[in-house]
């Protein structure tokens, strides 16, 4: 089987909007077969209700047993590998053994212990905006501000040095680029494990202050080091790909729609209720981990049968008309949480608190740094291809 | 009228309870939902509380 370089529909955008084919789906029939890009095919389930239902029901749409579908190019023998690199990896895991992990990990984002990193946050934050001053326009939005602050806070709160920065974000970048072939995708997961395990050893014979360091103190004896590693790679591409995207995105929605950016930028009480529009309206995650139907099972009037490949359209969910009146507006002003940006059920995002903190932070100070802040093109460079939606790069003046 | 019941087995800590009411949910230290307040009865904020909890841990009974 050959790989396609044709975007998966559960991808396709225009623009900020989800595609309109996938407007219309959820429309009607609600469900529908899509070609995944490796070869396998899977339903993609559009509506707000369905998609909370399915991610509320872990034990009939398993995240574990994706591993034991055939991937193009990959031997049994290199499936069971694969399998086994999963360990840690929260997405990958279904009840009980997800809350083993989860428990863990869930003290140190709680809301109370982000609101401490609030200090610490805005220092990076402005310390970002003076080097873009200092430099004068233009400059690049994604590379000199929205990549770098989720990078530095993920960093110094995991314990991964902040100097090997390089490495890793191309790394996860390309990990999570459709558009790279799957056996280079493979060989820098292999890589990005290698490092992560270097850090994890390095915590061990002497654990720090950070998160890795707290990990190994306090549940040494009950995790493995497969176990630590997989956790710390997780933390570290999701804390990377994430808010950095919506930071890129953000903006670029905010300069197209002066009137809410003005709110952001003036209007403190305000932002938080922005940030969670602007997480609905753009829902950067096109659809999560997928998942395999563990009994026959009916979503959407449809019959998906056992061993099927099954997965959620965020943005097209976000959109429901049954979630919100005039769900394809951006309205900064309406800012209800109920949104499925961050996911839902078990899996819902361990680090929303953390991702929220720095929105909220870093985008109205962003706009009042510069409060003639521009877009240099017209043309948008999308970054179409990757798992996380986002812009490669925006030239920005001021 | 329903009463709020808390399934704290449940309980992921993604903290939304307390984003939509911080005077009647908390988390403790390991994260799990606390509640502030002996009966938080059933108003509009803990209706949408249990709606947007992601994990099940809340739940409105029938009395
Ligand atoms: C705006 C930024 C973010 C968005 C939109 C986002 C979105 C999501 C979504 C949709 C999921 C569920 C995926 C699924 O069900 O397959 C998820 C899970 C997760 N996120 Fe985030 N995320 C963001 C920021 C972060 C940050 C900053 C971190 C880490 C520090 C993080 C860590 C995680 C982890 C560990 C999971 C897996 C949880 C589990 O399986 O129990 N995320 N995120
Ligand atoms: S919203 Fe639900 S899962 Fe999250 S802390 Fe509250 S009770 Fe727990």
């Amino acid at each position: 089987m050959t790989e396609t370089r044709e975007l998966p529909l559960s991808m396709q955008r225009e623009g900020f909007d989800p595609a309109p084919a996938l407007a219309a789906i959820r429309e009607n029939e609600g469900i529908t077969k899509v070609s995944t890009g490796f070869g396998i095919d899977a339903w993609l389930i559009t509506r707000y209700a369905d998609v909370r239902a399915v991610l509320s029901d872990p034990a009939t749409f398993s995240n574990s047993r994706v591993s034991e579908l055939p991937l193009p190019g990959v031997d049994k023998i290199k499936r069971k590998e694969l399998a086994e690199r999963q360990a840690g990896n929260l997405l990958a895991l279904d009840p009980p053994a997800h809350g083993r992990l989860r428990r863990l990990l869930t003290p140190e984002f709680t809301l109370r212990r982000i609101r401490r990193l609030e200090p610490r946050i805005v220092e990076i934050v402005d310390e970002h905006l003076d080097a873009m001053e200092r430099k004068g326009p233009p400059a690049d939005l994604v590379a000199d501000f929205a990549l770098p602050i989720p990078s530095l806070v993920i960093c110094e709160l995991l314990g991964v040095p902040y100097s090997d920065r390089a490495g890793f974000q191309e790394r996860s970048n390309r990990q999570l680029d459709l558009s790279v072939p799957l056996d280079e995708r493979l060989a820098l997961q292999e890589e990005s494990r290698d490092y992560m395990a270097t850090l994890v050893e390095r915590a061990k014979a002497d654990p720090g202050e950070d998160m890795l360091g707290m990990l190994v103190r306090e549940h040494g004896d009950d995790l493995t080091s497969v176990e630590l590693i997989g956790i710390a790679g997780l933390l570290l591409i999701a804390g990377h790909e994430t808010t950095s995207n919506m930071l890129g995105l953000g903006t670029l929605a905010l300069l197209q729609h002066p009137d809410q950016l003005a709110i952001v930028r003036d209007q403190p009480e305000r932002v938080d209720a922005a940030v969670e529009e602007l997480l609905r309206w753009l829902s950067i995650v096109h659809s999560g981990t997928g998942k395999i139907a563990t009994r026959d099972v009916e979503v959407a009037g449809q019959l998906i049968k056992e061993g099927e490949f099954v997965m959620c359209a965020l943005p097209t969910a976000n959109r429901d008309p049954q979630l919100r009146s005039e769900p394809d507006e951006l309205d900064v002003t309406r800012g209800e949480i109920g949104h499925l940006a961050f996911g839902h059920g078990i899996h819902h995002c361990l680090g929303a608190p953390l991702a929220r903190m720095e929105l909220r932070t870093a985008l109205p100070a962003l706009l009042k740094r510069f409060p003639d802040l521009r877009a240099v093109s017209s043309t948008p460079d999308f970054r179409s291809f990757h798992v996380i939606y986002g812009l490669t790069s925006m030239e920005v003046a001021w | 009228m329903s009463k709020l019941a808390v399934n704290k087995d449940f309980c992921i800590g993604a903290g939304l309870c307390v984003l939509t009411d911080a005077d009647v949910f908390d988390q403790d230290d390991d994260g799990i939902v606390t509640l502030l307040v002996d009966d938080p009865g059933d108003g509009p904020s803990i209706k949408e509380a249990v709606a947007n909890c992601p994990s099940g841990a809340l739940s409105l009974v029938d009395e």
